[in-house]
């Protein structure tokens, strides 16, 4: 037997029977299938209660007086809580990191005290014995409001007229940072033309399916709360919780069940949920909080509300000479809880510029208070800026110079033997695929063909756009995003797999499920490494008191750092086994492999013994074991990146529109996508993240926008007045990929959850653009909707 | 207004009596009076299709329909129709397309994908789409959706040319 055939020597991407790199059906669909599934807005507690929160009408308002008098007679009400009663048992929290330096923010409480600052935030607690009844009470609590003046335009939010929305903290300036990297002012003066133009975001949301949901159940005889909720991260609720209520962690256990839809919404800690978990404690039994559809909107964090000017050079030959940015944006009026809300623009910061290989960038970020509802990390955190930003300044440049957009990417694209390589801003790039995958995309859409089939179209006044997004993601964060900060969000996972008495695998593991696959690829894994058909596998996640400790599923980091610890502890699962084995058949563990669920001679792959038996005589009669062993059937091991603070993956997508000038409706005939995530676990699953990561950016682009009036007011908080994107209007999305492993991980899986967001808006923005040339119109604000497009063209 | 309306009916084949208020809708009726949970409830107001059943054989927004209104009606759910095996096959094929990841949209999307299959047996990719338009699914995109529905209908016209 050579080395290279060794099993043990032989790595889990190449073993007989892998699972790694297959199409599988994810272990967990029958019971969503059937609906069957347990989502918290199902669940039902002996004695519970349930929360509707009564929320201010006013963007920012004092709170003058709060009369429950008649509420509180009501049949069926249990209580009435304000906020000034509830802060007794829970504190209040600051926002800020300090690693994004001078981040500032104020105190926020659970329920308002004495001052609203947007609409929306809750101002009392009504308890009661059914939603419906609470509802009822909630309209007969009074509350005096004495209006204040608005900050809503983040324009004008630093103006010295404008009032400042917490005094202490002195100005609406939550957070500023400065980038000047290389010679910028030189290279801009070498160049043969600078383009400028001031790109514009709507301020959109998650909308997830299932509304934020959470059952707190304080159990006063253990002395002990069990939060059941919809999250990302299971430790991060444990330790926010515990920390505010004044309890250890040990008293507070997070599970989490099946999830209707996360996508970053799901990642924080709200207000509201702090006071679930306090008016379960106060009130000493299970409180069920489930926000409608209208809370959702004006509760759940908003993402992308950006103004960012943006400036590239550009030579006649088509080397791009230098990108500056000035970004602005405006988070509410707290940064949000415990992640901040700085970290978009820091991302946006980042990621400018990050697919090129010119040295030389200025940014500037500013991130200001406004009494509209919170901002904060929502899928694909700032790329989606940093990438519409980037690739409309290249498209730009392009047309400025009479150049082809591919043709301007290929001279600028950092080449793909360059790696390692580090961005201006800092960002280490351990290997990317960028000319590759473009030239794979071009490929895939036919280019040339689909230029050709534009012309013609033109000359019958149908007017097509191609748009192509270059981009890169930031994957498997390690401690450096949020650790270093002094934040309590763990950046490892820890997974744990046993052999259970039948030869069956389980396997706990920190990070959780909202639909991507977690539980699939931890199977998959697991089962080829220890040579155990998936079938025979069970994961466990989602419960602090039943899984290792870490971050959860968030930043694309499920598969890549939880995926690799649960490669390592199969692993050692698995020399274990073959240990056991060795004694049992009096051999050595060399000789030895596991296949089909049985320990095989490893030479011919006979069968030697079945993992049911093994575990059979392990458990119940270890007495016939040799002396001096003790078999070890369960494993743990943990990981987390220690080389590169980020595994950048890096891709393409490409938009090809049909315009209509006459009504300004946009039609999204193609997307193609090319990815490079590395090594791809399970293809059905990526290309579907990618997929519904698409068709996210797609409703940035064209759709969504929570739209406030100038008194703060959010004016389409519903789904008929607020539009996502439905089946009818959305194109096929072609996918295909290049491999580049990380080689941090003996996995080599970078993330995927958040590509096909990044760059979908800017290919359909450039699409859009290509497809008004005729027209010399040049459009830099999202959503495209037909009033913005008839504007540009000057017909409305 | 709030004196509880007696009501019969079938429920996934089981009749049901109950006494409800007149302000309660069918979806709510279904979810906490039933513990019928595959129901779901996603916007309150008839958008998001979530909470799609069947009412006599016709697909309704549950959150639109009051309970009071089903007296003497015959409904379905997810659960029944998994139960009765009606759409065994649709459900494998959206198991096998990954046609689903949260899973909150897929009982109102398998429901109202049946009734387009019931009503056609070659709806191409657009009729499909446009059947599914009040049927809103964050997570996929809905290109697998489409895929799983176009596949059950030629996997159906085969077994039954």
């Amino acid at each position: 037997m050579t080395a290279s055939t060794s099993p043990e020597t032989l790595s889990v991407l190449d073993r007989p029977n892998s699972y790694i790199g297959k199409v599988v059906p994810r272990p967990n669909l029958e019971r969503l299938l059937q609906g069957r599934g347990l989502y918290v807005s199902d669940m039902e507690l002996p004695r519970m209660a349930h929360v509707v929160f009564l929320r201010s009408p006013h963007a920012h308002a004092r709170i003058v007086s709060i009369d429950a008098a008649a509420a509180k007679q009501m049949q069926g009400v249990i209580a009435v809580v304000s906020g000034t009663e509830l802060a007794a048992v829970i504190t209040p929290w600051v926002g800020v990191l300090t690693h994004l330096k001078g981040l500032k923010s104020a105190p926020q409480h659970a329920i308002a005290l004495d001052r609203v600052c947007w609409q929306g935030e809750a101002v009392a607690a009504v308890v009661a014995t059914s939603r419906a009844v609470a509802e009822d009470a909630a309209e007969l609590v009074a509350v005096d409001y004495k209006e204040l003046e608005a900050v809503t335009d983040m324009r004008t939010a630093l103006d010295p007229a404008t009032p400042v929305i917490h005094p202490s903290l002195g100005d609406n300036l939550a957070f500023e940072r400065n980038l000047d990297a290389g010679a910028v002012d030189a290279a801009f003066a070498d160049s043969d033309a600078v383009v400028e133009a001031e790109f514009v975001f709507g301020r959109h949301t998650g909308v997830t399916l299932e509304p934020r949901a959470v059952v707190a159940d304080w159990n006063a005889a253990e002395a002990r709360l069990t939060i059941y909720q919809g999250t990302q991260a299971p430790h991060m609720v444990q330790n926010i919780a515990a920390l505010h209520l004044g309890l250890e962690e040990s008293q507070v256990r997070v599970v989490c069940k099946d999830v209707g839809g996360s996508f970053g919404i799901k990642v924080h800690i709200y207000a509201d949920e702090m006071a679930v978990y306090a008016l379960s404690k106060l009130l000493r039994r299970p409180i069920k909080f489930v926000a409608d559809r209208v809370e959702s909107f004006n509760t759940d964090i908003h993402a992308r509300d950006h103004r960012c000017k943006g400036r590239i050079g550009v030579k006649r030959d088509g080397t791009i000479t230098a990108f500056e940015i000035d970004d602005l944006t405006g988070i509410g009026p707290y940064s949000m809880y415990p992640r901040t809300s700085a970290i978009e623009a820091n991302q946006v910061v980042n990621l400018v510029g990050g697919p090129y290989a010119t040295k030389h960038y200025r940014a500037r970020a500013r991130v200001v208070f406004q009494n509209k509802n919170v901002m904060c990390q929502y899928r694909a955190v700032g790329h989606p800026i940093a990438c519409s930003v980037t690739e409309g300044l290249v498209d730009l440049a392009a047309l400025r110079i009479g150049m082809d957009p591919v043709e301007i990417r290929r001279r600028n694209l950092i080449a793909d033997d360059a790696y390692p390589c580090a961005s201006p801003s800092g960002l280490k790039f351990e290997q990317l695929s960028h000319h590759a995958a473009l030239n794979k995309l071009i490929g895939m859409m036919d280019y040339d063909a689909l230029r050709a089939e534009q012309a013609a179209l033109r000359k019958r006044n149908i007017h097509r756009g191609i748009g192509i997004a270059s981009f890169i993601e930031v994957t498997n964060p390690s401690a450096a995003f949020y650790g270093v900060g002094g934040a309590r969000i763990s950046s490892q996972d820890g997974v744990a797999v046993r052999l259970d008495a039948q030869g069956s695998v389980i396997c706990q593991t920190s990070i959780t499920e909202q639909g991507q696959g977690s539980e699939s690829l931890t199977a998959q894994i697991v089962g080829s490494v220890l040579g155990v058909s998936m079938a025979r596998v069970r994961v466990i996640l989602g419960d602090t008191d039943n899984t290792p400790y870490g971050g959860g599923t968030w930043a694309s980091r499920g598969a890549g750092i939880g995926g690799e610890a649960a490669l390592q502890a199969a692993k050692v699962l698995r020399r274990n086994i073959l240990d056991v084995a060795a004694a049992i058949l009096q051999a050595s563990p060399a000789e030895l492999d596991i296949a089909n669920n049985a320990v095989v001679n490893a030479e011919d792959g006979a069968v030697r013994i079945e993992l049911r038996e093994l575990a059979r005589i392990v458990y119940f009669r270890p007495d016939t074991l040799p002396p001096g062993i003790q078999p070890e059937l369960m494993a743990t091991r943990h990981f987390v990146p220690r080389e590169y603070p980020f595994a950048f993956t890096n891709g393409v997508q490409a938009a090809w529109i049909e315009v209509d000038t006459d009504t300004g409706f946009v039609k999204l005939l193609r997307h193609w996508v090319v990815e490079d995530c590395g090594t791809i676990i399970n293809p059905q699953l990526v290309d579907e993240q990618i997929r519904g990561g698409v068709v996210q950016g797609l409703g940035a682009a064209l759709f969504e926008k929570c739209i406030y009036d100038e008194r703060g007011q959010l004016t389409n908080a519903n789904m008929a007045d607020y539009l996502v994107p439905m089946s009818g209007e959305m194109p096929d999305i072609d996918i295909g990929h290049v491999i580049s492993p990380t080689l941090e991980t003996e996995l080599g899986a970078k993330g995927a959850g958040e590509a096909g967001t990044a760059a979908a808006a800017a290919a359909v923005a450039n699409a859009a653009n290509d497809a008004l040339r005729p027209f010399g119109v040049i459009i830099t604000e999202i959503p495209l909707t037909p009033q913005v497009i008839l504007t540009a063209l000057g017909r409305i | 207004m709030t004196i509880p309306l007696p009501i019969s009916l079938q429920v996934n084949g089981e009749r049901v009596d109950a006494q409800v208020l007149p302000r309660l809708n069918l979806a709510d009726f279904l979810r906490e009076h039933l513990k019928l949970t595959g129901t779901h409830v996603g916007c309150e107001h008839g958008v998001c299709g979530a909470c799609t059943v069947r009412v006599n054989g016709e697909i309704v927004r549950s959150c639109l329909m009051l309970a009071a209104q089903t007296h003497g009606a015959s409904i379905e759910t997810i659960e029944g129709l998994s139960d009765s095996g009606e759409i065994a096959d649709l459900q494998a094929a959206f198991g096998d397309r990954n046609a689903l990841q949260c899973g909150f949209c897929t009982p109102g999307m398998l429901v109202a994908a049946q009734d387009l299959l019931k009503q056609e047996a070659e709806p191409d990719r657009e009729r499909i789409r446009e059947h599914l338009s009040g049927n809103y699914c964050r997570c996929t995109g809905y290109q697998a959706i489409v895929d799983a529905v176009e596949a059950t209908a030629r996997a159906r016209r085969e077994r039954n040319p």
